[in-house]
């Protein structure tokens, strides 16, 4: 690589000037000619049979278009939603989900009718008159009660409440635990969260009859997928179905899938002949779009009295909700990740996934990592309790130490320094003086803690040998770079920034692999209709396989480029030498020409024999293998026993990314990942009624997302281990703050009350459940 | 999100709000600031046919001293009274809530009225209006404030009744507010005001019961000389706090108890 100029250089992000000053393009800034608005009508139970709707009332309403339910759609749209649970191989059942229910509704808040009028508060006037008969049926919350046979039925035509029954055997567990100086069970709880992104989803279909022709804006994480799969139901082909996605508020997962209501929209776009536009408020936000984590895990540890770590056995039970999330299979990885960073005899692990009377659980950053670093890091901590060692040499001792690793399920680890990271946080946290001065205080009846997550996460979705079990898919990305006459860049990518700042990043990695300033290189995602096929951003791939299909293309063009400029020297290819953008003949730099200069003489007359005119290219990247970053986090807390107030003191973060392309953008992914986490382990958790199956939390008065005010500042160093796995050598970042951060938290928390005799503590640790604990172990 | 269709109708004197309020009927809502009513409205919790803005009526934005008591007119918002130079002289602790009423744009647009009418428990005036004996002055009547938190946001306001203004002795003395509270903007999970009064104590509840509550047991407790932690033993008689999605009703009982000898203490040492 040439020497880099703007890969790794700290600038700014160039999307910021335009979003902090209010001229962002979202959804509900698109506006079209003689556009209706939507308006669902969604099941205020949580388990009913619907005798009848009676839309006369809201048809009669004033401005009212359409009034529509599963009926009108069934004919438009052709099928179900899709669901990818391939991943486990296991028992499973999968219901179908029409985008609205027709007789049985299974959640609070599944769409039962949609109201189209001329605007949007016509609309919600007249979803209100819409009347919908409804039997209520047993709804079933918990999870345990679920999987008992003989348990109501989440859906009335299923056999059970099981979606999913998986085994995950990773070596001799019996040997691994007969070898045991001691055996501890715990059971860990990950509740549910909501994704909460600051811009709600929401939708514009504008269907043109005649042409068969399709727009579709919507805030999402995957336009290309959701064409193919809402173009396909609605009987669009690709050419002719176009998924535009301009600035999205923030995903975190949520906005992953194709939801009913970009079919629903799509298809009343169609039958009332009008574009429709549909906003999701935040109540409905906060129903109907999947939710995270919700996972309950029953873990068994073996390890012997020196602290080496011999066998780990875990089950996780998993709420699906009523309906499988199309990605909710996804969420069994925490079994495959479930040793993090040290090195197992044996680990074995199942998944149950269950269905209850809820929305959705989908990927929620991290998905499946942060359950699984919560989990072996508790683990871990109870060891070093029970043997009386300090948790950070347990740690060390067990830490896998060479690379690449191939873990208890053969997934093989590509780069670590799992003890520098460990090492670095201690010493920036003073880690001595913390612990003596925590003896101090709890001479004085203060209580602080210490916790530690050492994590390491998979990421990089995903090499196409290890996703194609899941139906085929082969997650690759893609990358158009087109060289533009006078020298401008325009580079067309399937990922699709929700906020990472990739119009940043990407137009580094183009600048410095083409040799052309950063200004003149324009990154353009979120649009079918001008980019090439991908599988969009999730997993924290979208610089590590999406950035890396941007360096193929561009050495495509420098290729191409070496061509013209020995064309134009008169020169052989081997000899044109190519330095940040500037092409010469070997010995003869001070004659060089600009890739501006030859993309102008690629467009023109007088090329070589046989070279095709223009200077673009196309790539797809199928990477080797997923990445693996790591790191550690401390954080250190102090509790008021008295009221169970939690206070972060301090939170220290060393992450390792691998190359790091603008350290700005690592930080702010991190900020907002680590306070995510942090969220999870205090404030956040979806209630619902166990029995009505009702929302508990259904404003964001009652659902605890908490501000600046309430996070720590983050003191963030990284260690660089680059990635072998692909030439720029990066990792992703988008995650890692979310799959470190809650565990370190409460970690922290349990170590300030282990002078209650307090062992174990679960999420959200809210100030009421700590002082009953707290009172509980004084009595 | 979105409300129910309604009337508006922006009234320029209080009579005018007054015969707006009988010609709309029983379903017509004053509103102030709308931080309250606004909330409730948008989920459609609320769906007044018509709302009467008394933005627009001249004096009742004003704050004066006479005789030993302030009046704060209705419609003065929670930043003029966390600016009010007058008020942090005659009513420090109320300058002290105000501070931490909910977030900018709440501070910017919620008026004392709004609280005093809503009648809210958690709203952190009601408790002071409440143990410093305020009188709630309305276009029909005055109200004591021991008469007025009648029920869950249920006061002794008639349909046709606006609060005009809310006259609070001046007090001086020592005080002290905690709001135990998760995130920065939030309400009150618990709320303790104390403020002395000549030589005896007045202690305020908030959003421990349906309605403000005084804590009369507690006074009367210091009163007879016992210590912070003694008196505040006895809170549990002057509130009764129920479970929600913030913490069980168990918990809120014992937070009382720290709060209380915590503010006692507070409001004794910064003196
Ligand atoms: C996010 C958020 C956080 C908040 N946090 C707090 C907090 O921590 N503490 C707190 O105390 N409050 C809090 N509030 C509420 C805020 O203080 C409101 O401003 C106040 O409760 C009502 O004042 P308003 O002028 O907005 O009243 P409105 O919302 O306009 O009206 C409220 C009710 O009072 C009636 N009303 C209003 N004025 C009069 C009048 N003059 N005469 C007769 N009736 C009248 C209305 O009809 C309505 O029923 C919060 C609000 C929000 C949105």
């Amino acid at each position: 690589m040439a020497v880099t100029s703007m890969i790794g250089a700290r600038i700014q992000r160039r999307e910021d000037p335009k979003l902090i000053t209010g001229h962002g393009n979202f959804i509900d800034d698109v506006n079209l000619v003689n556009m209706a608005h939507m308006s669902v009508v969604r099941s205020p139970h949580a388990h009913a049979r619907i005798r009848s709707i009676d839309t006369s009332a809201a048809m009669a309403s004033k401005g009212v278009v359409a009034v529509l339910t599963a009926a009108d759609f069934k004919p438009v749209i052709g099928g179900p939603l899709p669901v990818t649970n391939s991943f486990v191989a296991d028992k499973k059942q999968v219901p179908e989900q029409f985008p609205i229910a027709a007789d049985e509704v299974a959640y609070a808040g599944e769409p039962v009718a949609v109201v189209v009028a001329d605007d949007r508060y016509l609309a919600d006037d007249a979803a209100q008159l819409v009347v919908v008969d409804y039997e209520p049926l047993p709804a079933v919350m918990d999870i345990e009660k679920a999987m008992e046979p003989g348990s109501p039925l989440v859906k009335s035509d299923r056999p059970d409440n099981i979606g999913w029954d998986a085994a995950f055997p990773g070596g001799d567990i019996d040997a691994a635990f007969a070898e045991a100086d001691v055996v501890l069970k715990q059971r860990i709880g990950q509740q549910r969260v909501f994704p909460t992104a600051m811009e709600t989803r929401g939708c514009v279909a504008d269907y043109i009859p005649y042409d068969n022709r399709c727009t579709l804006w919507t805030s999402t994480q995957v336009p290309h997928f959701i064409r193919l799969f809402v173009g396909g139901a609605l009987g669009v082909p690709e050419s002719q179905f176009r998924v535009v996605s301009h600035d999205v508020g923030g995903g975190f997962g949520a906005k992953l899938r194709p939801y009913p209501e970009e079919y629903l929209a799509t298809a009343a776009s169609k039958l009332t002949e009008r574009p429709v536009k549909w906003i999701e408020d935040r109540t409905e936000s906060l129903q109907a779009t999947t939710q995270g984590r919700g996972q309950i895990f029953d873990v068994e540890v073996a390890a012997k009295r020196d602290g080496t770590l011999l066998g780990l056995k875990f089950t996780q039970l998993l709420d699906i909700g009523a309906y499988h999330g199309v990605f909710s299979a996804f969420q069994v990885v925490a079994c495959l990740l479930g040793g993090g960073c040290y090195t197992w005899k044996a680990i074995n692990a199942r998944s149950i996934g269950v269905f209850t009377n809820r929305m959705s659980t989908d990927p929620y950053r991290g998905a499946g990592r942060p359950e699984a670093t919560h989990l072996v890091e508790r683990i871990v901590d109870l060891v070093a309790l029970e043997l009386g060692m300090e948790p950070a040499e347990v740690r060390r001792k067990n830490f896998i130490t060479s690379f690449p690793h191939t873990n208890n399920f053969g997934l093989v680890y590509d780069s670590g320094e799992y003890a520098k990271s460990l090492d670095r946080a201690m010493a920036n946290i003073d880690y001595p003086a913390l612990r003596k001065r925590q003896e101090e205080l709890r001479a004085q009846g203060r209580y602080t803690g210490i916790g530690f997550s050492t994590y390491v996460e998979i990421c990089g979705l995903g090499p196409s040998s290890a996703t194609a079990p899941a139906a085929g898919i082969a997650l690759v990305e893609s990358s158009m770079v087109r060289v533009h006459p006078t020298g401008s860049v325009t580079v067309s990518v399937g990922t699709h920034s929700h906020g990472q700042g990739h119009e940043t990043t990407f137009a580094q990695i183009v600048a410095d692999t083409l040799g052309v300033p950063y200004d003149s290189v324009e990154i353009r995602h979120g649009d079918t209709g001008d980019t090439p096929f991908g599988y969009g951003t999730y997993g924290s791939r979208s610089l590590a396989v999406g950035g890396m299909a941007i360096m193929a293309s561009c050495h495509k063009v420098v290729e191409k480029a070496k061509k013209l400029a020995a064309h134009a020297f008169e020169a052989s290819e081997e000899d044109i030498v190519v330095d940040q953008g500037r092409y010469f003949v070997r010995g003869n730099p001070s004659e060089a020409k600009a890739l501006a200069e030859l993309a102008f003489a690629s467009y023109g007359a007088g090329l070589p024999e046989g070279m095709e005119h223009g200077l673009e290219a196309v790539s797809y990247f199928d990477p080797p293998n997923f990445v693996w970053p790591f790191g550690c986090h401390i954080c250190a807390v102090e509790v008021d026993p008295e009221t169970g107030g939690v206070s972060i003191d301090r939170y220290v973060a060393v992450d390792d990314c691998g190359n790091v392309i603008n350290p700005m953008v690592v930080d702010g992914q991190l900020h907002g990942g680590i306070a995510q986490g942090i969220s999870q382990a205090l404030f956040e958790e979806v209630l619902y009624d166990d029995e009505t199956g009702q929302m508990l939390t259904g404003t964001m008065l009652d659902y605890f997302i908490p501000t600046m005010a309430e996070m720590p500042h983050f003191e963030l160093d990284r260690t660089v281990t680059p990635s072998p796995t692909n030439e720029l050598g990066v990792k992703g970042i988008g995650e890692a703050g979310t799959i470190a951060s809650s565990i370190a938290v409460i970690n922290a928390i349990t170590d300030a009350l282990t002078p209650f005799g307090i062992k174990h503590v679960e999420m959200p640790a809210r100030p009421d459940r700590l002082w009953s604990m707290i009172k509980e172990a004084r009595a | 999100m979105i409300t129910a269709p309604f009337e508006y109708a922006r009234p320029r004197s209080v009579d005018e709000a007054q015969s707006l309020l009988n010609k709309y009927g029983s379903d017509a809502k004053v509103i102030a600031g709308g931080q309250s009513l606004i909330p409730l409205m948008r989920l459609r919790l609320s769906q007044p046919t018509a709302l009467i803005d008394i933005q627009g009526i001249r004096g009742l934005n004003e704050v004066r001293r006479d005789n030993g008591s302030v009046e704060i007119g209705a419609l003065v918002r929670h930043v003029d009274i966390q600016r009010n130079a007058m008020l942090r002289e005659s009513l420090p602790i109320l300058v002290e809530m105000s501070n931490d009423v909910g977030d900018n744009q709440v501070r910017n647009l919620g008026t004392i009225g709004g609280v005093i009418a809503h009648g809210d428990a958690a709203g952190d005036y009601n408790a002071v209006a409440l143990m410093l004996d305020a009188e709630i002055i309305t276009n029909k009547r005055r109200h004591q404030a021991r008469d007025f938190y009648r029920d869950i946001f249920t006061t002794a306001l008639e349909h046709d009744e606006v609060v005009t203004a809310v006259r609070f002795p001046v007090s001086t003395g020592r005080f002290a507010y905690t709001k135990f509270r998760r995130r920065l903007y939030d309400w009150a999970i618990a709320g303790v005001a104390v403020q002395e009064t000549g030589s005896s104590w007045r202690v305020g509840y908030v959003n421990l019961a349906t309605t403000p509550r005084r804590g009369s047991a507690v006074e009367a407790a210091l009163a007879g000389g016992a210590s912070a932690a003694d008196a505040a033993a006895q809170s549990g008689s002057d509130i009764d706090p129920t479970s929600d999605v913030r913490a069980t009703a168990e918990y809120k009982r014992h937070l009382t108890q720290v709060l209380t000898v915590r503010t006692l203490q507070k409001a004794t040492m910064a003196a």
